[in-house]
């Protein structure tokens, strides 16, 4: 009996291990690669040239193009996604009948559970050619409809953890608001909102996250074109189509060329942290302040 | 008569939680609503800015009126009644915004816009609530940061600056120490002046300091209605003397 609480301890500790020793792993190989990168291309060069074509005969490595191409699309998506998150969010806490809300959140969150490359056609083969009705010169790859449709794949991360934050307030500023005679939209935006406000920064930062790291809507609809540009009309690149791209293609291991993918990819990780780190002491801090 | 209420029931769902009760309140006068816990003295309370229309299966009968108008009436904006009927709750529940914020939000949620008018109410009503001199270098800093006691004044301070006519305090001391709950209690005594008042309380003693009038509740009905002295060194009836005397409750 003793033995085998002992084995079942020692699985356990085993299977959390294997997880630690994969992260450390993927940022190992991460680190090593990109050290072995930036051994042949200077940090500054990464950093400020405005050109990125490691896969052309004339190479230059600048991150910018890559970089603005995943931030335009990310604030397209945040664009979309905030503000209607937030309505929602809203809606289903201080309006909704308790009914409506059971049944609306879980629909909701649904939206999440659509498989990227469903979403990535849904942006090249509809979306795009909607909006080319009204905006003739949009071509047909572009960064706003992979955007548009990336807003709608993050909306739930938004609402439904906003929703949360919201419900999460007590009752008592509630009634303390409506006993000033007070609407319950004054209500629900002037303190309800407020006093959720760090709960509502998590759930942001972490769909911003999201679609920074989003990789298959961008890929098929955004295409493969690094330039240095906020014009959401012509094709772009994000970091993630160009590891995709990489992977994908002959690029010979142990080149420049193929390490370029652990550079973005290192490039990648370091801002989704950051943007985590964020939402984690955010969360924290909310924690403590509703104790 | 200022207030007055008539054959008052309300129900939660099926419970039937107070069962009609008549009671008639003078103007600038505290009555204190006492008995124990459960028996509908908050609720009756709460029936007089409607604030149970906030919760689900509530139902409220019979009639209450407040200056001749009968505030259960289906054209009564909600919103403007509660602006004249403020209400203080047991646990302070400053917003968490700034000071001055806390107590100008009733007067911006009513359209007020002059800043110079607002900057005027919010220290009348800050003096008002005696807690002028503690918060008037501080005035930005977070309501949240100040004590119990503190904040429960500036909830007192934030009613008054709507101007109500009628204040409705749901066990204001209740989660306070001595020494602060000593401060509302002398507060109250000075806000009768301008207020009709009307508090809940558990305390006994509370309620024969600040009362003019007190009325006992038990199970929904109310059991007794008389001045503060009398309730309290003669009442009429066995049940009220048994509570006041601490026999059960």
């Amino acid at each position: 009996m003793k033995l085998r609480e002992t084995i079942i301890e020692k699985l356990l500790l085993a299977c959390s291990l294997l997880t630690i020793f994969t992260t450390v792993g993927i940022i190992g190989v991460l680190i090593f690669e990109t050290i072995g990168f930036f051994k042949e291309v200077s940090l500054i060069e990464f950093l400020t040239d405005t050109e990125w074509t490691p896969l052309f005969s004339n190479k230059r490595f600048g991150i910018l193009p890559l970089l603005t191409g995943t931030l335009l699309t990310t604030l397209i998506a945040t664009v979309v996604a905030v503000p209607l998150g937030l309505t929602i969010a809203v809606y289903l806490s201080e309006y909704s009948h308790k009914t409506v809300r059971n049944l609306v959140k879980p629909m909701l969150e649904v939206l999440a559970a659509v498989p990227t490359v469903v979403y990535g056609y849904f942006a090249l083969v509809f979306v795009t050619p909607m909006f080319q009705k009204i905006i003739p010169s949009l071509a047909g790859f572009n960064a706003l409809s992979p955007g548009i449709v990336m807003g709608i794949m993050i909306l739930p991360l938004v609402s439904s953890l906003s929703e949360d934050a919201l419900y999460a307030v007590p009752k008592s500023l509630r009634e303390g608001s409506f006993a000033l005679g007070a609407t319950k939209f004054q209500t629900s935006w002037k303190v309800i909102v407020p006093s959720a406000f760090s709960g509502i920064s998590v759930s942001i930062i972490l769909a911003i996250s999201r679609a920074i790291g989003e990789t298959m809507i961008v890929a098929i609809a955004a295409g493969q074109q690094p330039r240095l540009t906020f014009d959401p009309t012509v094709p772009i690149e994000t970091m993630t189509t160009y590891i995709v791209q990489v992977s994908l293609g002959d690029v010979p291991h142990d080149s420049v060329e193929y390490r370029t993918i652990f550079a973005v990819g290192m490039t990648l990780f370091v801002v989704t942290l950051l943007l985590n780190n964020i939402s984690f002491w955010l969360k924290k801090k909310f924690q403590k302040h509703h104790r | 008569m200022k207030i007055e209420a008539k054959n008052v029931h309300v129900y939660y769902g099926s419970d039937h939680v107070l069962k009609g009760v008549t009671l008639s309140i003078k103007k600038n006068t505290v009555t204190a609503l006492i008995g124990p816990s459960g028996c509908g003295k908050s609720t009756f309370l709460r029936c007089f800015n409607r604030m149970n229309d906030l919760i689900e299966n509530a139902r409220v009968e019979g009639e209450i009126q407040i200056e001749g108008v009968d505030i259960y009436h289906p054209k009564i904006n909600v919103n403007e009644l509660r602006k004249t009927v403020g209400m203080v709750f047991q646990k302070p529940n400053p917003f968490p915004k700034s000071i001055f914020e806390n107590v100008a939000y009733g007067l911006r949620v009513n359209g007020v816009k002059d800043n110079a008018l607002i900057e005027e109410k919010v220290e009348s009503s800050l003096r008002g609530a005696a807690l002028w001199d503690e918060v008037k270098d501080k005035l930005k800093k977070s309501a949240l940061a100040l004590s119990g006691g503190q904040q429960q004044r500036l909830c007192i301070a934030r009613a008054l600056a709507v101007e109500p006519s009628v204040l409705l305090m749901d066990e204001p001391a209740s989660a306070l120490d001595p020494i602060s709950s000593t401060k509302i209690e002398e507060l109250i005594y000075s806000l009768k002046a301008n207020y009709t008042i009307l508090i809940v309380t558990h305390n006994m003693q509370q309620a024969s300091r600040t009362s003019d009038k007190t009325a006992f509740f038990y199970m929904g009905d109310l059991v007794e209605y008389d001045d503060t002295r009398t309730l309290f060194t003669n009442p009429k009836k066995e049940r009220t003397q048994n509570y006041i005397t601490g026999r059960f409750g």
